[in-house]
């Protein structure tokens, strides 16, 4: 041991109150996670306020962990709440065992599902960690309407489906 | 493969068989055997979806195609293989040496899925689907074809339980050959031409068929889907459980398909001894009932001071009822058991021990139904005991019998897939069906079957006639043919002499007889001796050498048992309901299906102590004094024996559900009453029961030997009334299932032209039908009905017979027009 080692470690320490701070200040510091950062999960809607899910359990399927459960139901006449027959009836992520890879996003054939950068899930109730249908439903935007209700744009299904967004923005230009 | 046959050793060609070779492996096959099944029996699968081994080949599809060569020079084109038989010195390449046959299946698939929708995610089939299968191993990676798909409007009802998605269909015509051809019921149809070639429902005849589940089944793809089932669940969440019908004595395999707990379809399972691949409706649809929201899951004390049913502990249920059977077995007379038709044999088995151990009685009877002794005379001579094994009856009998003459027994409404056997049968032209019966109902169309018409009692007289009558000759002779089988219904116990006339046919032909109850708890009980003059295995009450075994077996003292017969259901309730009796213990009974549900009900309530073991509430769990409530079907093991005497065993689907067998619940009551009955589970009752084994008492029951009464005329003003049960009816077992029950068969009264004139009766107007009791309004239909007699449903819709004119098969019942009110 030199006799100059035990000065070499306060030097370090010195040094080191002039390079930038990596600790972050968490709660307090609230900072922007990567801009594709796998958070908790959103089920997103049509421009009229329908929902993309259409039940189909392809996310539950993929999931590794066993985290997704989905039940799929019938819409009828009076009670609509995606366009064609099927809609998720039942929609519950379990954030207990959900370890974010993302793969029921990829499954996903209607763009229902996506994941929001929202990473605060933690909790001291095993119960309120099962996040259901109206947990993850994505806020109803201006414009859109809660289901149930009738499919609101375009003359047909095609329509609905190919220039639903756009004919959705205009009807918002013109409100404006 | 790597085990080609070795060159050196030639295959030896027995008679009527040809070599061929497939994918360069020599194969010997049955002449006429279709190159598609060779090949499988080889391990080569040839990609296919109209193909189905048990309907007649179509050749719709064309996805099966191979390259055949015959006699050294290949055929010009692809050859499908589901369609081409075997020959000899046939040069078959599939997909897996041949790319012609390889390209040409690709071209297929492509065609195939030109129109197909892109749905996959939101069709029930994804999953589990032929085509996504096929069309991944044998189809192209990607489509050629850009421009608009056809489309269809999404799906239409077939009926309240099947729909249709045109889009999605192959026109492989699977559905439509099954509805002609095993069903008989062409309510499907190919209809259009071209591009626009589709599925559609038969015109002008509205949809109507008890089997119309199974085209869901076998559609390779998603084109018919089950209402009920709908978007429900995926098949990979799915868990899979063979089980057993719990409806008719047909006993079909069946998979129950479950999900968290909860029963979510169930499909016709394979036995080609029993249901080949089909099942009913019935047995398919109807499960919901055991998750009704009145289903009973705790159990009940009848309250002291307020009169009321309270739910209590297991602990308190049991002593109170273990109390009140003690008491009213010593001191008020004994106790009477009703044990219902519905039970596994390991249930019904624990039910007799009970009777006779705990209550020390032969006063116990399975038949929640109208019978007579005659009845069980005919069961203790020639129905307990017979099986498959010991040359009873079987299905495979009736496909190959020259004749079948079903009497009292309607065999579609009563055990389809004993209908569809006949069917197959007479289809294939071997098979001569006579119904005995009163009208050509659809089932005596459906067999290609003769009507031996006759008036409701006038059953026996019309056989007697059928010795000596010039005009069934043909009947009789067909039945003197070797193989021969007579068939008998439920109803036969309600037409006095109508056994012994079959036994002395039977004899008098060397025609096998056959006894097919509606219940698929019946024939079990039978064997497992829940009746007052049978102990288990057929051992007669009265013969002591029987007796004798069974109290060994049982450790009981020496003449323990009763050797007196004890009395049947209607004796029973006679006797509660003149306070003979002290008590009841009663399963799963519904009164208004007894002859006389009035005093059924009389009985329950006069009889001092009345335990129920029950699902759901009935109209006996509202007058009994405990309730104990017992598991359905999926939630316990056990088997049923089916009217062949066949086991078909089962085990559980839904596991730790708590619910308790019967047999669980009667052996702890047992103890409570210082008996053992070892039937904790239905496992050990089982072996309790095998113990017993065959009896070595040679002693035979005597026959019924009734002379046939004349055939019964009813009088100046009345009709003979002629009924059985519809498949699809209000039984309590299809409760919660309103897509079923759409497609029940609409309740009408049937009469024959003159009767209607006779009473003034309009056909397609109301007819009212009617005995002291009550009155019962059906739109009348015309039908070739005898003078004089008037068909109704027995339980469907408003036409709850016993119920509400407490009348069955044979009775007199008055007949008037209804006068047609304002607005009906
Ligand atoms: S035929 Fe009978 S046993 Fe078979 S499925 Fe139908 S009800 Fe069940
Ligand atoms: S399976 Fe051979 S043509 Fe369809």
């Amino acid at each position: 041991m030199g006799v100059f080692d035990p000065l070499k470690g306060f030097g370090v320490t010195f040094s080191t109150m002039f390079k930038k701070v990596v600790t972050e200040q968490y709660p307090e510091d609230y900072r922007p996670t990567a801009a594709r950062y796998h958070g908790r999960h959103q089920l997103n809607r049509h421009p009229d306020g329908l929902e993309k899910c259409v039940g189909c359990e392809l996310c539950a399927w993929a999931c590794p962990a066993d985290a997704i459960f989905v039940e799929g139901g019938d819409n009828t006449e009076d009670a609509r709440f995606s366009p064609g027959e099927r809609y998720g009836a039942d929609y519950q992520i379990n954030y207990l065992r959900c370890i974010g890879c993302g793969l029921c996003i990829e499954a996903c054939p209607t763009r229902s599902l996506t994941m929001t950068n929202f990473y605060e899930l933690a909790d001291d109730d095993r119960q309120r960690l099962i996040f259901t249908k109206e947990d993850l439903l994505a806020p109803l935007l201006p414009g859109m309407e809660q289901p149930p209700h009738a499919m609101r744009l375009g003359e047909n299904e095609q329509d609905y489906y190919v220039n639903g967004p756009e004919l959705a923005r205009k009807a918002g230009e013109v409100a404006q | 493969m790597t085990v080609a046959p070795e060159k050196s050793a030639e295959l030896v060609v027995p008679e009527g068989h040809v070599k061929l070779t497939i994918d360069g492996l020599e194969v010997v096959a049955p002449k006429g055997e279709l190159l598609i099944r060779t090949a499988e029996r080889l391990g080569i699968v040839i990609p296919r979806f109209c193909d189905h081994p048990l309907l007649d080949p179509a050749g719709a599809c064309r996805q099966c195609l191979v390259e055949v060569e015959m006699g050294g020079r290949p055929m010009p084109k692809p050859q499908a293989s589901c369609t081409m038989t075997v020959a000899e010195g046939m040069v078959v390449k599939t997909q897996h040496t041949s790319p012609v046959a390889d390209k040409a299946q690709q071209g297929v698939m492509e065609l195939l899925l030109i129109n197909h929708p892109l749905d996959c995610p939101i069709c029930d089939k994804g999953g589990e689907c032929p085509l996504q299968n096929q069309a991944l191993a044998h189809g192209r990676a990607d489509s050629r074809f850009h421009e608009t798909k056809r489309t269809f409007p999404k799906p239409i009802p077939i009926s309240t339980q099947v729909l249709l998605d045109r889009e999605r269909c192959v026109l492989c015509q699977r559905c439509t050959r099954f509805s002609s051809q095993i069903a008989g019921d062409p309510f499907i149809e190919l209809l259009e031409r071209g591009a626009q070639q589709q599925i559609g429902i038969a015109q002008e005849k509205p949809f109507q068929s008890y089997f119309s589940g199974n085209t869901i089944q076998i559609c390779p793809v998603g084109a018919l889907t089950s209402a009920a089932y709908r978007f429900r669940s995926r098949p990979f969440d799915l868990v899979s459980t063979p089980s057993v019908c719990e409806h008719c004595s047909s006993g079909c395999a069946e998979r129950t398909d479950w999900r968290r707990g909860k029963v979510m379809r169930k499909l016709a399972g394979e036995d080609p001894e029993v249901n080949e691949e089909w099942i009913c409706d019935k047995g398919r649809f109807a499960f919901r009932y055991a998750t009704a929201a009145d289903r009973l899951l705790r159990p009940m004390v009848r309250d002291a001071d307020s009169g009321q049913l309270r739910e209590s502990s297991w602990t308190e249920a049991l002593r109170v009822a273990a109390e009140g059977l003690a008491k009213a077995r010593d001191e008020a007379g004994g106790v009477g058991v009703l044990a219902g038709g519905r039970l596994t044999v390991e249930d019904a088995y624990a039910y007799g021990k009970f009777a006779r151990v705990a209550l020390r009685t032969n006063d116990v009877d399975f038949r929640a139904r109208p019978h007579s002794a005659e009845e069980l005379e005919f069961l203790a001579a020639s129905v307990v005991g017979t099986s498959p094994e010991s040359g009873g009856v079987t299905f495979r009998q009736l496909e190959s019998a020259p004749a079948v003459l079903c009497v009292a027994f309607e065999p579609e409404e009563e055990a389809p897939i004993v209908f569809l056997r006949l069917r197959k049968a007479a289809r294939k032209g071997r098979t001569k069906v006579f119904h005995l019966g009163q009208w050509t109902s659809p089932a005596v169309d459906k067999t290609f079957g003769t009507l031996l018409p006759c008036v409701p009692g006038g059953e026996p007289a019309a056989i007697e006639g059928l010795f000596f009558n010039s005009g069934t000759a043909e009947a009789f002779e067909a039945l003197s043919g070797s193989g021969s089988v007579i068939l008998v219904g439920e109803r036969a116990a309600e037409v006095p002499g109508l056994f012994s006339s079959v036994l002395r046919l039977a004899e008098r032909t060397g025609a096998k007889a056959a006894w097919i109850p509606r219940r698929a708890g019946e024939r079990g009980a039978l064997d497992a001796g829940v009746l007052p003059n049978l102990l288990p295995g057929g051992r007669q009450v009265t013969d002591g050498t029987a007796r004798a075994e069974v109290e060994q077996a049982w450790g009981l003292a020496a003449g323990a048992l009763s050797a007196e017969p004890g009395r049947d259901t209607d004796a029973i309730l006679g006797a509660a309901a003149a306070g003979e009796l002290g008590g009841l213990l009663v399963g799963g009974v519904d009164p208004y299906d007894l002859a006389d549900p009035e005093l059924a009900l009389r009985a329950i309530e006069r009889a001092g102590f009345v335990v129920s073991l029950e699902l759901r509430p009935s109209a006996v769990t509202e007058r009994a004094d405990v309730v104990l409530p017992i598991a359905p079907s999926t939630e316990k093991s056990g088997s049923y024996l089916n009217w062949e005497g066949r086991r078909r065993e089962f085990g559980t689907t839904l596991d730790g559900t708590g619910a308790l067998p019967d047999c669980r619940v009667l052996d702890t009551l047992a103890v409570e009453m210082d008996a053992d009955l070892f039937t904790q589970t239905p496992a050990a009752a089982r072996a309790n029961l095998e113990r017993l084994g065959a009896t070595a008492s040679t002693r035979r029951a005597e026959p019924p030997a009734v002379p046939a009464p004349p055939a019964p005329g009813a009088g100046e003003d009345g009709v003979l009334l002629a009924t059985w049960h519809q498949l699809i009816d209000n039984g309590s077992l299809q409760d919660e299932e309103p897509n079923l029950a759409g497609t029940a068969r609409t309740p009408v009264a049937r009469l024959s032209a003159a009767t209607a004139e006779q009473f003034g009766v309009v056909a397609g107007e109301q007819v009212t039908v009617a005995t002291e009791r009550g009155s019962v309004t059906l739109t009348a239909e015309p039908a070739d009905l005898p003078d004089g007699v008037v068909w109704l449903p027995l339980n469907s819709g408003v036409s709850r017979l016993r119920r509400e004119l407490g009348a069955g098969h044979g009775a007199t019942v008055s007949l008037r027009p209804q006068a047609r009110g304002g607005n009906s």
